[in-house]
């Protein structure tokens, strides 16, 4: 098989799986869940997904430990105070690249 | 009603997520065009995928010119939590959702997408999901375009900055949502926790990959969620 005819079906191969795994449930689950169970565990779902994904990998997020703490201090202040998710994720990171770039650049010269 | 989910708000909600896109896909396009897949292909890929840790292990995959079979393989286990993602959101749609609509939208399942649209108050139409997916998919493709062919252009210290623009916004819907019904900062915590065990142990780490590492920790917080504190979920209104 050449490379480019590879490329080409490996693509569409990928594309179409990913396509289906995300389609199906969404076409097959057209009636409302009625058990309390399932629809407790869908409903901490979302909330216990982000969590997971978040922590701990924003400490490890910009590369530095300090700087991506400072990112997630602000982040969980700026959310405490119910900001919207546009300012807290630009908080977060105008609050890490000044960091960053205290480190960086600052530290050095005073020190 | 306050917040309707027009296509406005979508747009809006899906800025920072585009933004952690952008940072991410460029990542993604500098790695796939140093290992030797061109520029097109990776582009491609984003275009017709947006999902970042399946185009990371398919990309791999391609690399090596592993088998199709394998592709499929690596796409079904690490792309699985779409699928659960997929009947958590099939719950919150509108009744207006047609199955044409239900066809277009479900391109935009991904993590972030997903989460930002059942965190809504209300049920989700056509018009705010598909704004919503909007500049996130464009974000993805253009960080892959932009990645692939500049390569290092962009300074670094700005690059890694962006990538805790995903993460904060994450932040943004768990905190608020903790503070109105504080079960779920209880859940969040043991999926936290859990994540935690997975990312240090080094057994774990080494043996469970990231994507089925989260959906074990959010799973089993969710099902002890459920167990020991159950919720009606009948609050959620139609517009």
């Amino acid at each position: 098989m050449n490379k480019t005819l590879y490329y080409i079906l490996a693509l569409v191969i990928m594309a179409g799986v990913t396509y289906l795994i995300r389609m199906l449930p969404m076409v097959i689950f057209k009636k409302k869940i009625k058990s309390p169970f399932i629809n407790s565990l869908l409903y901490y779902l979302p909330y216990a997904v982000l969590s997971a994904m978040t922590f701990p990998f924003i400490l490890y997020c910009s590369g530095n430990v300090i700087s991506a703490s400072v990112g997630t201090f602000v982040a969980l202040i700026a959310s405490f105070c119910k900001r919207s998710l546009v300012t807290v994720a630009i908080l977060a990171v105008i609050s890490v690249l000044l960091t960053q770039l205290t480190i960086t650049y600052l530290i050095p010269i005073i020190i | 009603m306050e917040n309707l989910l027009t296509f406005k708000k979508g747009i809006k909600d899906g800025v920072p997520i585009a933004l952690g896109y952008f940072a991410v896909s460029f990542a993604f396009g500098v790695s796939v065009v140093s290992q030797g897949l061109p520029a097109l292909v990776a582009v491609l890929m984003s275009m017709t995928n947006m999902t970042s840790a399946g185009q990371f292990a398919g990309s791999a995959v391609m690399v090596v010119f592993g088998t199709l079979f394998e592709i499929v393989l690596t796409q079904v286990v690490i792309n699985a939590r779409y699928f659960l993602m997929g009947i958590t959101l099939s719950q919150r749609l509108s009744e207006k959702f047609t199955l044409k609509d239900r066809l277009l939208c479900s391109f935009g399942i991904t993590d972030e997408i997903f989460a930002v649209a059942v965190t809504q108050k209300q049920l989700i139409n056509k018009k705010y999901f598909m704004g919503l997916m909007l500049l996130p998919w464009a974000g993805w493709s253009v960080g892959t375009l932009l990645g692939a062919l500049a390569g290092n252009l962009l300074p670094e210290i700005l690059l890694l900055s962006l990538g805790i623009a995903l993460y904060g916004m994450f932040i943004a819907i768990v905190v608020p949502a903790g503070l109105a019904d504080f079960k779920i900062f209880i859940v969040s915590g043991i999926s936290i926790l859990l994540s935690c065990l997975f990312y240090y142990l080094p057994y774990l780490r080494l043996n469970v990959g990231e994507g089925t590492a989260y959906i074990i920790c959010a799973l089993s917080a969710s099902i002890i969620g459920a167990i020991f504190f159950p919720v009606k979920v009948s609050e959620v209104q139609d517009e």
